[in-house]
């Protein structure tokens, strides 16, 4: 909760009886929730406008009593008297003001939520069985909270269309709308992309798209999050598995630098989807599309699921053991001058760290040493122009050059001309960064880190299979310098193993005098006491929300 | 406000427990008897005797899937059986209907369905819990295979024993 | 007689004892015990396993009512996997099923189980044919006819609480463990008014010798039914009281000693999921099975033998006249034992189990004093009648 700014006034308001302050320009939903007093409502939405068009909010409200010449009447307690309003009110388009009075569960309120309840049934389908809202949909949760049990309606019901497809990842079932237009006001307020709105009147009313555009927006699937019913759905997510199957794991997105708060659902060990969690630092309660479905490579074919030598010429798979050692040979017998380490700022603070113990182990060379710069066009909403989560812990690792990238050019040059003979890459593609395959044949050592088997693979000699950001835990650093973490939600496949572990394994093949790291707090443990920026720190202490480090 | 129930005041004969359990023999005895002399019969004796044509309508076999009287498979994938499901019996991969489709409408339906019998403690939860009265316990008591994998009835199989079940759902015929 | 001879006669009565009669007769105890319950639960019991004659392309099977379960029985317990628990204390593990089964056979040596049986006509032509020329006399039907032999009972069966006490130790597991020290506080309680009960019976037979127990019983009529015949004296009909408590004491302790209901308690399913021998399997759960039946079996013999007149039956002569009548006394005897043991079954499945006070209490307090009194009684009434 931030600090009681001096200069907003406290305003004394009553809640069902109980004297509460809050700073003027407070909503009166919100004063109730910060009192502990939840007020159902639909349309409402802390980061967007209110048009207060669904009335479930409904409270009742009252002011001071007052005398003739205008002052409150006190009662025994010394404090106002309220004089109740006759008729309920919405809670969330009005502010709270000084002396007002709220109730919030009185028979009035009761009864307005009934009846609100019951007009929105009307023509509501009922497709619970096939929603996939149901289970989170606050229509069902409402209906049992305060819903009649049985219809009156004995009409037909409007029919409206089903199954329209409305952008690329989004689907509209019109029928289940409440017409609430939160989906709209997102578009225009936050996407600032105003394709939504209503068409028709009355029990006709529509949500539709504009004509000639789709709802094909970056941030089109928070409409999908923000629709309190099943209107709205993601196309992805559509039918795949009901919502309360889905164990829930607090993590990031690792799609840039922005790092977005995620939920990640899975049930046995299956990726189903991911949700954007709030975060005032970070992303409010918003993700991009692109971030919110890169956990679809997850499941690709080409994962690979158990470490790889090439022996003679003959590619077998390997236990690991065999694969570490190997690579430790491998890596071990090209002079250190001649070895170049190829890491990437999609790894986790924990990785970078071992990985920059291993360049000290094995000599690299720090002109060696660089990560895959990646960049695209900031959108000036979350999506970052550094595309790479980790670009700020690759630098505080002393993995990334101060120019990121820049010792790459170098590097694909020293493999050409034969300079270089060994090389080590960590999660990621030679081709990416300047190296064509021919010269990757020559090498005389050529280890690599990878989750996904892509062709210049083929050439490694030792291929080391490892998870994906939803498989991991460890930490990351996001482009405002904000410590956040990820978490394992879902077991890596087969044989492949957290990226942290396998680098310590080969960082104790290369070099014994390595302390042993069980565990991944142990890692962080050591980097604490090796990096300033991330001094006096754990992994539990970076919490869910994360925490910004002092360093710039 | 504690109930206190009296200890009964047992008389001298009643405390020597003797004429209660003489009593208790005779009584057993009786049974004995009886059933020796065949005058007690109430063991079927089951592969031989069946009661099948005796069993009520509520009886609670094998869970099976059931069609509606328009051949349209009932279920659609709503995943709540799988959820109530106390031994989790029921696995389903849910799916869309396809456009195309004569039930296109439903939009949604049960991929695969499979019950693994081995597992099922016929509950009846299942049945109790399909908002679309797709899932029936039959009567098929005697449900028997060599292995596990034999004892996991997939959809194609469910459908056999359930067959044709009329009524009720209207929600996705066109009287609605 | 020739010692060798004595020796090969006690061996061959011994392991006709054991094999022939009474491992038989526990496994159809179990099968009795099954399907009496099952009758008095008006449930029908064990009634299919007979001879698989399927298996050998017939049409049928031969059922006979389920008599060959027990030999399913035997199979399967023997078949079963042999599971020694690794927590156990192995040495006493091992040792306390046989601990618990020896006891209870041990007990049969000195049991009369008939009077005499000549075997002459047979024996005779064997011996000559083989060149030999003599004949065994009349075989006292008694493997060892030793004259404390009522002491050496109450020796012997008190061993049969180590077995018990051992299996619940040994186990290492808090069930079997509570079951042992039930068992073994049990057993001490109730041996106290077993012993005491049967002083009367020495009091008015004069004797330890359970033979001559038997024989004093041909000749007085039963001690617990003592109005056969040669008329009826009041002197008898006075001693008949005494005789009596301690025949009702003697039962109730014989059931607390062999552990049957209602005085379970060491075994007690409900409470001990299988008491003492909750930890066990296979084979050496079939021992403590034996051993269970078989101190039924002694339990009942040695009734049969103290107050129920042995192997005496009205009208038929003892082993004197001819051998046929001497093995028609070995049936009586064994057809009195069944009667006994169908007796424990039904009060098996008749009573509930008693509450472990209230089964201390009995012991103690009621069986105790009643048989200490009882002797006192009969010393009266001899000491008046003399
Ligand atoms: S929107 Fe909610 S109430 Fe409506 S069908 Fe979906 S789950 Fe059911
Ligand atoms: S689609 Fe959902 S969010 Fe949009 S107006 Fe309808 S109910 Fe509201
Ligand atoms: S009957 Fe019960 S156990 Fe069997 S499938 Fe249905 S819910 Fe599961
Ligand atoms: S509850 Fe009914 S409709 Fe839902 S998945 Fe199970 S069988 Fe299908
Ligand atoms: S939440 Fe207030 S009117 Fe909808």
């Amino acid at each position: 909760m931030s600090q009681p700014n001096p200069e907003i006034p406290m305003l004394n308001v009553q809640i069902d009886g109980t004297w509460h302050q809050f700073p003027k320009g407070t909503r009166v939903i919100e004063a109730c929730r910060q009192a502990g007093k939840f007020i159902p409502h639909y349309c409402y939405h802390p980061r967007l406008s209110s048009p207060g068009n669904c009335r479930m909010c409904m409270v009742e409200m009252g002011m001071p009593r007052m005398t003739p010449d205008r002052k409150p009447v006190l009662g025994q307690d010394g404090r106002p008297e309220i004089a109740w309003m006759p008729r309920a009110q919405i809670s969330c388009a009005q502010d709270v003001a000084e002396g007002m009075g709220v109730r919030t569960d009185s028979p009035m309120v009761r009864e307005c939520r009934t009846g609100v309840m019951e007009f929105l049934l009307i023509n509501h389908p009922l497709d619970c069985p096939i929603c996939d809202q149901a289970g989170e949909c606050r229509l069902q949760e409402f209906s049992v909270e305060f819903g009649r049990g049985g219809s009156r309606f004995l009409d037909e019901k409007v029919k409206k269309p089903k199954n329209v497809t409305l952008g690329p990842r989004v689907k509209l079932d019109d029928e289940r709308c409440i017409l609430c237009s939160r989906c709209i006001r997102f578009m225009k307020e936050v996407a600032k992309d105003d394709v939504l709105g209503f068409v028709d009147r009355g029990s006709f009313s529509t949500l539709t798209c504009h004509p000639d555009r789709m709802l094909d927006s970056n941030y089109s699937l928070n409409t999908v999050d923000l629709c309190p019913v099943g209107a709205l759905t993601s196309s992805d997510f559509r039918f795949k598995m009901r919502v309360w199957f889905l164990k829930e794991t607090r993590s990031i997105c690792t799609g840039c630098a922005t790092g977005c708060n995620t939920v990640i659902g899975s049930r046995e060990h299956k990726l189903y989807r991911q949700t954007p969690r709030e975060n005032d630092a970070v992303n409010q309660s918003w993700m991009c599309d692109a971030g919110r479905l890169d956990f679809q490579g997850i499941d690709s074919l080409a994962r690979l699921a158990a470490p790889r030598m090439t022996v003679d010429g003959d590619r077998t798979t390997a236990d690991w053991t065999e694969a570490i050692a190997a690579a430790s040979e491998k890596l071990r017998g090209v002079a250190a001058g001649q070895l170049a380490l190829i890491a990437s700022a999609r790894m986790t603070n924990e990785e970078l760290f071992l990985a920059s113990k291993l360049v000290r182990s094995l000599g690299v060379a720090s002109e060696h040493v660089d990560v895959l710069p990646r960049t695209g066009e900031a959108d000036g909403i979350l999506l970052s122009a550094d595309r790479n989560p980790n670009t700020r812990g690759a630098l505080l690792a002393g993995i990334a050059s101060s120019v990121p990238g820049s010792n790459l050019p170098a590097i694909a040059e020293g493999i050409r001309s034969g300079r270089i003979k060994g090389l080590l890459v960590l999660r990621e593609n030679p081709a990416d960064c300047g190296i064509p395959e021919t010269d990757l044949a020559k090498l005389e050592a050529f280890v690599a880190v990878e989750m996904l088997d892509f062709s210049p693979l083929k050439h490694a000699h030792v291929v080391l299979p490892s998870a994906a950001f939803a498989e991991k835990r460890g930490s990351m650093v996001n482009g405002k310098g904000r410590l956040q973490r990820l978490n394992r939600a879902v077991n890596p496949p087969g044989l492949a193993r957290d990226d942290w572990e396998i680098l310590r394994d080969l960082l104790a093949a290369v070099d014994p005098a390595t302390p042993a790291f069980p565990q991944i707090e142990d890692v962080f443990h050591d980097m604490a006491a090796t990096i300033p920026a991330f001094a006096g720190l754990s992994l539990g202490k970076i919490g869910d929300a994360g925490l910004a480090l002092n360093q710039p | 406000m504690p109930h206190i129930i009296p200890r009964p005041k047992l008389t001298f004969a009643e405390k020597m427990y003797l004429p209660a359990i003489l009593g208790g023999l005779v009584i057993t005895l009786r049974h004995f008897l009886r059933s020796l002399f065949g005058q007690t019969r109430i063991t079927l004796q089951y592969p031989e005797q069946k009661w099948d044509e005796n069993l009520p309508a509520h009886y609670r076999g094998a869970p099976t899937l059931v069609k509606d009287e328009w051949d349209r498979e009932r279920c659609v994938a709503c995943q709540l059986c799988e959820f109530i499901c106390p031994p989790r019996a029921i696995t389903i991969t849910p799916g869309e209907l396809p456009a195309d489709s004569r039930w296109a409408k439903v939009e949604k339906y049960p991929e695969q369905f499979e019950i693994d019998m081995t597992r099922c403690i016929y509950c009846g939860m299942c049945e109790e819990v399909c908002p679309e009265q797709a899932i029936f316990l039959r009567k098929d008591y005697a449900i028997t295979g060599l292995s596990r994998a034999e004892m996991v009835y997939d959809k194609k199989k469910l459908y056999e024993i359930g067959g044709v079940m009329d009524g009720l759902v209207n929600k996705w015929n066109d009287l609605k | 007689m020739d010692i060798w001879i004595y020796a090969i006669v006690s061996l061959v009565k011994t392991l006709t004892i054991i094999f022939v009669v009474v491992l038989p007769m526990v496994s159809y105890t179990v099968y009795a015990e099954r399907r009496v319950s099952a009758f008095i639960q008006d449930r029908v019991g064990p009634n299919r396993v007979g001879i698989p004659l399927t298996l050998f392309g017939f049409k049928e099977d031969v059922k006979f009512h389920g008599l060959f379960q027990p030999f399913a029985d035997a199979l399967k317990l023997l078949l079963k996997e042999d599971f020694t628990p690794a927590h156990v204390n192995k040495f006493y593990y091992w040792l306390a099923p046989a601990l618990a089964m020896i006891p209870s056979l041990l007990v049969l040596a000195v049991i009369p189980f008939g009077s005499t049986l000549d075997l002459d006509f047979l024996v005779t032509p064997v011996a000559k044919m083989l060149g030999f020329d003599f004949g065994l006399g009349p075989i006292p039907m008694v493997i060892a006819d030793v004259d404390i032999g009522v002491l050496f009972i109450f020796a012997i069966t008190s061993l049969g609480v180590y077995g018990i006490t051992l299996a619940g130790w040994s186990s290492n597991s808090k069930y079997p463990f509570l079951g042992g020290i039930r068992s073994c506080s049990q057993m001490i309680s109730y041996e106290l008014a077993m012993g005491l009960s049967v002083v009367p019976v020495f009091l008015v037979v004069g004797t330890l010798n359970l033979s001559q127990i038997v024989e004093f019983q041909c000749a007085n009529g039963w001690l617990v039914l003592p109005v056969w015949f040669h008329g009826l004296d009041w002197k008898q009909v006075a001693l008949w009281v005494p005789l009596l408590i301690s025949f009702v004491v003697f039962l109730i302790a014989s059931f607390a000693e062999t552990n049957r209901l209602p005085f379970d308690l060491p075994e007690a399913e409900t409470e001990l999921v299988g008491g003492y021998h909750t930890e066990y399997s296979s084979m050496k759960f079939a021992l403590f099975f034996l051993g269970e039946y078989s101190a039924m079996i002694a339990a009942s013999s040695v009734i049969v033998t103290l107050f129920l007149g042995g192997w005496h039956f009205p009208g038929i002569p003892d082993g004197s006249a001819g051998w046929f009548w001497g093995l028609a006394n070995v049936v009586t005897f064994f057809a009195k034992v069944a009667c006994v043991l169908f007796f424990f079954i039904w009060i098996r499945w008749t009573l509930p189990r008693f509450r472990y006070d209230q089964l201390m209490k009995i012991g103690w307090i009621y069986l105790f004093e009643i048989a200490l009194v009882n002797i006192l009684l009969t010393a009266g009434l001899l000491v008046a009648f003399s």
